[in-house]
């Protein structure tokens, strides 16, 4: 029996020819990740545990996004605990402020993950690294504390779904709206403890970019994490910017898989996930028309070159709409300093559009772009719970940066297409 | 022989971690101010509750979305002592465990218990009994590794002592 990208990597971490779903393994882990909010408790956790040093001082990533620049004493405080931890252990990867931006996008532009790699993240989107074809998932500061005393964790070997998505999005459909559409279809807990593995010639024609994308919001579906099956443009990029060199680790032909689904990009149409559930997907037209005060395009969903550069090229020539603040966060500094040298920003400050610094931004709605009583925001991030961006009687819609920049211009939920 | 007994608090499927609580509290390390804003969003009356009714009953996919363990925090402050659900989001139910939260998974547990039904959980063999209705709730079994877990109440502190099993 063959065996999935999951298996193959559990397998290898943990020392075993072979693993198969639902056992638990303890694998050693490539590397860790922590972000503002998860490093404090967890540095605290890793001193009350009665560790000393951490495991591996090359292997700890720390990056700073979720309230940057600090907005308070109180998170001012905690981001200097975090760098005194970091200066005291001698932790390699740190990206302060004005260093980095969203610790998923750390991940990626500074070659710090590959195909084949255990990643465990204090943060639950750290399955957006999956698009590099390693194995991925989220954690709390316990486990991560955890790791950082010894570089081991336990795993429950998942069972994988598998997406094999034909043909090619029609621009402006971005890969946003495909995985809004497999959110809706599978459900918000329809992959509880499953891996999601994407594949397809929908998928090779994909940037690594908009892979994340995709990968980033596997955990909606409740999934353990989400893998892009690696090819030729991952091991390019790899290769030509970091000189790193891996095998891709890909599925066996003859591998189990729970359940198999297999899409048409081709017919895939701009999505909305509207409040207050991420798996309430509808299409655009049939939400048309509701009114926005809020348009925010970032976050590790969709704070991305790529994005930008379609959000930009809707806003081209145009004005925002009065009533709306359009919010432009890319998502780490390198985007930012490609969008400017590409004239991005310049085409978003002409439309009225605010560009925040590299962060997550309005997305938690912890620091900036907090929603008031009665607001409602079209973003492209990834949560839309109650409360998730201010006010719990505000509300979020998510969809692409194509759509919530559309939106922005007219005022209201718009289909891209119309500006296409 | 320890066993916990309370009342069941009944919620739904898909109980988030925004719910649970929500992200502007997340600057807060102290326990106790956290547990001041559990459910404070969505349902603040359950803070109330949760001083009687200690055990959580709720459908599938509990404590989905983000990975913060101020969630089983702000609930174990808050005097939950158990949740039994149908199905658990992995991150949430890996916190709760390295929080000393016993998280049981119980089909149909949602139809079977009514709120405020008087729940025994035996912390010896994880058996859960619905004192009201006279019925035992059938439990999946909790592996050992993480019994060892909850007996020692939480990650860190067996990890402290136990270094070597790890």
């Amino acid at each position: 029996m063959g065996q999935t990208i999951s298996e193959k990597i559990l397998s290898r971490a943990s020392g075993r020819k072979g693993v198969s779903p639902g056992e638990i393994v303890k694998a050693n882990v490539d590397i860790l990740m922590v972000n503002d909010v998860t490093a404090p408790p967890a540095f605290e956790a890793f001193e009350q545990m009665g560790f000393k040093k951490v495991w591996d001082v090359d292997k700890v990533v720390v990056g700073l996004d979720h309230v940057v620049p600090a907005c308070d004493i109180k998170s001012a405080t905690l981001n200097k605990a975090v760098r005194d931890f970091v200066i005291k252990q001698g932790i390699k990867h740190f990206y302060d402020v004005g260093r980095g931006g969203i610790c998923h996008q750390i991940m990626q532009e500074k070659g710090l993950v590959w195909p084949g790699m255990v990643l465990v993240g204090a943060d639950s989107h750290t399955c957006t690294s999956g698009a590099l074809g390693a194995f991925c998932v989220g954690v709390g500061q316990s486990d991560a504390a955890a790791v950082l005393g010894t570089g081991r964790l336990w795993f429950r070997v998942p069972d994988t779904f598998r997406f094999e998505v034909e043909g090619a999005l029609k621009s402006p459909v971005m890969s946003k709206d495909l995985i809004l559409q497999i959110i809706g279809q599978v459900g918000a807990d329809g992959a509880v403890y499953k891996a999601l593995e994407f594949a397809g010639p929908a998928f090779e024609r994909m940037s690594i970019g908009e892979r994340m994308t995709v990968a980033n919001m596997s955990i909606e579906a409740s999934a353990k994490t989400g893998i892009v099956e690696p090819d030729r443009k991952v091991s390019d990029y790899l290769k030509t910017r970091f000189n790193i060199q891996v095998p891709l680790v890909k599925s066996d032909k003859d591998a189990h898989f729970e359940k198999k689904w297999t899409l048409d990009a081709s017919k895939v149409e701009p999505k909305v996930a509207v409040p207050f559930r991420v798996d309430n997907v509808k299409n655009v037209s049939e939400v048309e028309g509701t009114e926005v005060n809020q348009a925010f395009v970032g976050s590790c969903t969709n704070g991305r070159i790529e994005d930008l550069r379609m959000a930009a090229k809707i806003v081209d020539g145009r004005k925002v709409h009065e009533r709306v603040r359009f919010i432009v966060a890319p998502a780490s500094m390198e985007v930012y300093s490609q969008a400017l040298s590409e004239g991005l920003l310049s085409k978003f400050i002409e439309a009225d559009a605010i560009i925040c610094g590299p962060s997550c931004a309005a997305c938690p709605g912890m620091s900036n772009g907090i929603l008031a009583l009665g607001e409602v925001c079209i973003s492209s991030s990834n949560r839309n719970f109650l409360s998730r961006m201010g006010h719990k009687d505000s509300k979020v819609y998510l969809a692409s940066p194509a759509t919530v920049a559309a939106s922005a211009v007219k005022g209201k939920i718009t289909d891209p297409r119309v500006f296409a | 022989m320890t066993k916990i007994v309370s009342k069941a608090l009944k919620m739904g499927n898909d109980v988030d971690t925004d719910m649970i609580i929500p992200a502007r509290y997340l600057m807060i390390m102290d326990e106790s101010e956290l547990a001041s804003h559990v459910f404070e969003d969505m349902k603040p009356e359950f803070r109330k509750k949760f001083e009687t009714n200690k055990i959580i009953v709720a459908g599938r996919n509990f404590g989905c979305g983000s990975s913060r363990e101020h969630a089983p925090i702000a609930l174990r402050k808050a005097g939950i002592k158990a949740i039994i659900a149908e199905s658990y989001a992995r991150i949430f139910y890996r916190n709760a465990i390295n929080q000393g939260m016993i998280v049981l998974e119980a089909e149909n547990v949602s139809n079977l218990v009514g709120d405020g039904d008087d729940i025994e959980v035996d912390l010896n063999t994880y058996e859960v009994v619905d004192l009201k209705k006279g019925i035992a709730l059938p439990v999946r079994e909790v592996p050992k590794f993480m019994t060892r877990i909850l007996e020692a109440g939480g990650l860190v502190n067996y990890l402290r002592d136990h270094k070597d099993e790890w």
